[in-house]
């Protein structure tokens, strides 16, 4: 220890710290004499490494990274369990507990951060704890000791590894997140699903979209944490993982710039030329950073500078995250941004649980989610980082680095070519090249769809189809014929609407996220096509169970009005079977006064039409003709729309049957029902048919003897008959038959297909087998039944009552300026 | 950000919170030149655009969000969020012009010219 040595002292003894002394000792042994202050009372550890201890997987032992031989072999002094208080820039000296003033000639910040705690009332029970240090952990160890449940709010990195650590020591833990998907600044939402359902069966409960109102205690002591929806979750201990903080605090109280952390420049100089700043505590370039590897390369820069070398900069970095919970592989890395040129790969795997997505970018890696199998995620981090053009490779980019460098060249067919015979193409089934081309050449297989018949090549997620096809081009030369057969559902998936409709059903499928995995689409979240279909698909499946989702809705139904060419609404109440009364045509006009709609209108199906309703006046519209006792006549609905009647033997003096009635109460039990596409009826009371029933989806004519039941009638687009499906003798069996055949069509029919296009589809034959057997129109009649219990509720007065207001509010309504 | 960059008098107001608009959805905030839609995608990237379809001027708030591109609720044009573009068979026909957001804390700024 000459005294000619410069002295250099380090504010926090975490990772950055000393990361930061063991880079300078590096470069030059024995320049400094060097200090770290650190507030914790032990040695430098791996901070990342508490998750595992937490878990019990690790102990504090396992994750030190200095000792105290290195200080001592080093000559380094350590202060640890001693803050630093004060940084006095004047005279080039620190204050830190105890009475104790270091002077220095180069100083460094590498105070970390502070855990977020919420302001929430009761914060400060005992029992309340963050996850950052060592204390931190004994404490939730302690509390798993004495069993019972944890609740860990967020869930980001940090909160899921505290409540998978719980679960490991045996608490009951659930985590209670903000968001709808766990890790949203990591995970897209298929990724974020997947997590969730791996964290239940790793006892990780997780509640989402979750408001934390209070924390609740007895005696000083936490019990549970209460949401904003009134719901309790009792606890023993609180973990609050909502997030951190620059540790700043100093700096600023000596002036130097602060913006969320430390400012610094590239070679990590603060405000003050002899003082540094690294690690999370550091703001670069407007970006404080709460990882890691970061954290390696501003060291290394630091240390360059310390050291004389004033050529190096840091220029930022670029993140990848990997989740620290046993079994369950999650790498992110990179942006999701969509924008111009910007393109997803999906692969998925059901049987494996695997979901991947690498998003391109003008021809390079932008970003990548992996969930379930994350060993290629260093490889595309990598290549992100590179900016490497990967367009070459982008047909196999998707299955890895081991799959795309065993194919050189960057001609795909001259790659697939290259292809040895052992080499795995579907990885689902597990077929490798050679089986496909000895199948080709030994079978005479001409089609995709042969290929798949005879080996299960790409029969199952289908995201090997190019390279099958491929080699089916490779081995037939000229005689290869592209696909024809059942369309795909959309281009998000290589299913059909009947195979994604037979899984949702065989394998309790419940969710839009869910049938995406399961079935393997191709997409992440689907597109304007499926995701409408796929939630109708399951509204038809589990009735009562299913949660809408809203934004798989196309707008009309989203928000129950018909959207005009001008974005206006228009609003149709029901008239039920075409009645009225004075009321009813009181109350509508006091409607169209009251909000100045434009234009009154009778429509084409019996009813009335209020056009040009301004979107935030509809739930206010809706309130006056709710208390009228009118419901929403459903105008937009793929579902049941109107009814229509002719006056019938009340009046005419042809009419056999009430047909106004028989109309009426159809109207009654089935309104509010999803169908594939609209469905609109007609009761003719005599085969006159003044109410049009001939060109109604289902059509009833009534005759003397009963009713005739006619389906498949159209007059939009396509003009079109009905077909006669039966004749039935009593008004009951006319009921239970429409409802038992428009609940056939609600399971058979593709979205969007109309119950003419179903029938032509199907065969009106087939149609009427399954009519005629009286169980199974009993069981049908039963289903509709069943879901109606929970479909005749009216939208409209779920509206008025505060359902989604958010959809008929703007959100700002402050602005004076225009955009710029 | 051009925007920012030749207009000198950018006025960054707040709208709201990001999360008042809900993933793979959006929101209206009227201004003296029309609503503007303020998206937000399922993985939460937020994007605010002239509520108006390059087509026939269809609200594009009012639209399916999909990865980043809404589907116009008129006629159905898909339109790429971040450059307001119409997509696919109707690239190049059009645009909504792009309003400058930026998210600070959780909360969402617009970016406007002085009135
Ligand atoms: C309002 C109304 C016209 C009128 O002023 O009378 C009307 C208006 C619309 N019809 Fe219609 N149709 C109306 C009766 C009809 C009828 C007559 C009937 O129901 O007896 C038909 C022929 C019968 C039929 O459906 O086959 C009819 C065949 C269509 C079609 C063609 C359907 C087809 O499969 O070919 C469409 C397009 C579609 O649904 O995709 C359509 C679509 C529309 C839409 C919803 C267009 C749209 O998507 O925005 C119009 C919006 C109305 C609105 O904002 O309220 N409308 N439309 C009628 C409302 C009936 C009601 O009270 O609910
Ligand atoms: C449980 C957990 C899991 C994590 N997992 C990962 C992961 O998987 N991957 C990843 O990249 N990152 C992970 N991180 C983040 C990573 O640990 C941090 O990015 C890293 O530790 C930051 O290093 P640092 O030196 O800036 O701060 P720290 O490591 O926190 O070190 C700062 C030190 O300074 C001390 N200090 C503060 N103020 C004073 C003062 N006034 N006087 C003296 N000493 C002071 C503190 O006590 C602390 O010891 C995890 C973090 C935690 C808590
Ligand atoms: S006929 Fe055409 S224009 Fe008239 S209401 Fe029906 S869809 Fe609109
Ligand atoms: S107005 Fe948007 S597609 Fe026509």
């Amino acid at each position: 220890m000459t005294a000619s040595r410069e002295r250099l002292v380090v504010i926090g003894n975490g990772m950055a710290g000393c990361r930061a002394v063991e880079d300078i000792l590096k470069r030059s042994p024995d320049r400094y004499e060097i200090t770290i202050f650190g507030a914790e009372p032990r040695v430098n550890y791996n901070r990342i490494m508490l998750s595992p201890v937490l878990a019990g997987e690790k102990s504090f032992d396992d994750i030190v990274i200095n000792d105290a031989a290195w200080y001592a072999d080093n000559a380094i002094t350590l202060h640890a369990g001693r803050a630093v208080t004060a940084i006095d820039r004047a005279r080039k000296v620190v204050e830190a507990e105890g009475d104790l003033t270091v002077a220095y000639d180069k100083l460094i910040l590498a105070t970390g951060s502070d855990p977020v705690r919420l302001p929430l009332p009761g914060a400060d029970l005992k029992g309340v704890v963050t996850f950052r240090d060592l204390d931190d952990v004994d404490q939730m160890v302690a509390a798993a000791d004495a069993g019972g449940a944890a609740v860990v709010i967020g869930g980001g990195l940090l909160g899921l590894e505290a409540a998978y650590g719980l679960a490991r020591r045996g608490m009951k833990a659930t985590v209670v997140h903000l968001m709808d998907v766990l890790m949203e600044r990591q995970l897209d939402s298929a990724a974020g699903f997947l997590l969730t359902e791996a964290l239940a069966e790793r006892g990780v409960e997780t509640v989402l979209s979750a408001q934390s109102e209070a924390i609740l205690g007895e005696d000083g002591k936490v019990t549970g944490l209460k949401l904003q929806d009134g719901r309790v979750l009792p606890c023993s201990i609180l973990v609050m993982a909502v997030g951190i903080r620059p540790s700043t605090a100093l700096a600023r109280a000596c002036n130097l710039p602060v913006g969320r952390g430390v400012m610094v420049d590239d070679q990590m100089r603060t405000g003050d030329a002899d003082i540094y700043a690294v690690g999370e505590c550091a703001e670069h370039r407007g970006i404080a950073y709460g990882l890691v590897a970061p954290i390696w390369d501003m060291c290394k820069t630091l240390a360059a500078s310390l050291t004389g070398d004033e050529a190096a900069t840091y220029e930022g970095s670029l993140l990848s995250t990997r989740l620290k919970v046993s079994g369950v592989d999650v790498f992110s890395a990179g942006a999701f941004a969509g924008g111009e040129g910007c393109e997803d790969i999906v692969f998925r795997d059901a049987g494996r649980g695997v979901y991947k997505r690498v998003v391109l970018q003008d021809g390079k890696v932008a970003g990548a989610v992996l969930f379930g199998d994350a060993a290629d995620g260093g490889w595309y981090f990598d290549l992100m980082r590179q900016g490497a053009d990967v367009r070459g490779i982008r047909e196999t980019l998707i299955f890895g680095q081991a799959i795309t460098e065993g194919l050189s060249g960057l001609d795909p067919s001259a790659a697939v070519a290259a292809m040895s015979d052992d080499q795995e193409v579907c990885g689902c089934n597990g077929v490798c090249k050679g089986q496909i081309t000895g199948a080709i050449a030994a079978q005479g297989l001409t089609t995709l769809d042969a290929v798949r018949g005879v080996t299960k090549a790409s029969a199952s997620c289908g995201s090997c189809t190019p390279l099958v096809e491929k080699l089916l081009k490779l081995t037939l030369g000229d005689g290869f014929q592209a696909q024809t057969g059942p369309a795909p559902m959309c281009k998000c998936t290589h299913h059909t609407h009947d195979l994604v409709r037979q899984a949702i059903l065989a394998q309790d499928l419940k969710s839009i996220p869910a049938v995406m995995q399961a079935m393997e689409w191709t997409t992440p979240e689907g597109c304007a096509s499926c995701r409408p279909a796929l939630n109708y698909y399951l509204v038809c499946a589990w009735p009562g169970e299913y949660q809408d989702d809203k934004q798989s809705r196309f707008i009309n139904e989203r928000v129950h009005a018909n959207i005009q060419k001008d974005g206006t609404y228009s609003v149709v109440p029901r008239m039920w079977g075409g009645m009225t009364t004075p009321d009813e045509l009181r109350a509508i006009a006091d409607v169209a006064d009251k909000f100045s709609i434009p234009a009154v209108k009778v429509t084409g199906g019996q009813r009335i039409d209020l056009l040009g309703v301004k979107k935030d006046d509809l739930p206010a519209v809706w309130a006056d003709l709710n208390a009228a006792g009118m419901v929403s006549g459903h105008a937009y609905a793929k579902g049941l729309r109107t009814v229509k009647t002719c006056v019938g033997s009340d009046w005419c003096r042809f009419g056999t049957q009430d047909s106004t009635g028989l109309g009426m109460r159809l109207e009654k039990f089935m309104w509010g029902s999803w169908t594939p596409a609209k469905v609109k009826l007609g009761v003719s009371g005599c085969p006159r048919n003044c109410a049009e029933a001939t060109c109604k989806d289902v059509g009833v004519i009534c005759v003397d003897s009963g009713f005739e039941i006619h389906i498949g009638g159209a007059a939009g687009l396509h003009i079109r008959g009905t077909e006669v499906l039966t004749r039935v003798a009593s008004e009951d069996e006319a009921v239970w038959t429409i409802c038992a055949l428009v609940q056939l069509y609600r399971e058979q029919g593709w979205y969007l297909e109309r119950i003419y296009k179903w029938m032509d589809r199907v065969g009106l034959d087939a149609i009427k087998a399954v009519m005629a057997d009286e169980t199974e129109r009993r069981a049908l009649y039963d289903r509709f039944s069943y879901s109606q219990r929970f479909a005749r509720i009216d939208p409209w007065a779920e509206r008025v009552a505060g359902r989604h207001a958010e959809e008929f509010n703007p959100l700002s309504r402050r602005l004076e300026f225009a955009p710029a | 950000m051009n925007a920012l960059v030749k207009e000198p008098t950018v006025t960054w107001t707040d709208v709201g919170a990001v999360t008042d608009v809900p993933r793979r959805g959006a929101r209206r905030v009227p201004s003296p030149r029309g609503d503007i839609a303020v998206f937000r995608t399922g993985d939460g990237q937020v994007f605010a655009l002239i509520d108006a379809c390059p087509h026939k001027g269809g609200p594009l708030s009012q639209g399916i969000v999909h990865g980043s591109t809404v589907t116009c609720p008129l006629h159905g044009r898909v339109i790429d969020l971040a450059t307001g573009e119409a997509t696919g068979v109707d690239r190049g026909t059009g645009c909504a012009p792009v309003v400058p957001l930026e998210v600070r804390d959780g909360r969402l700024f617009l970016g406007l010219v002085g009135g």
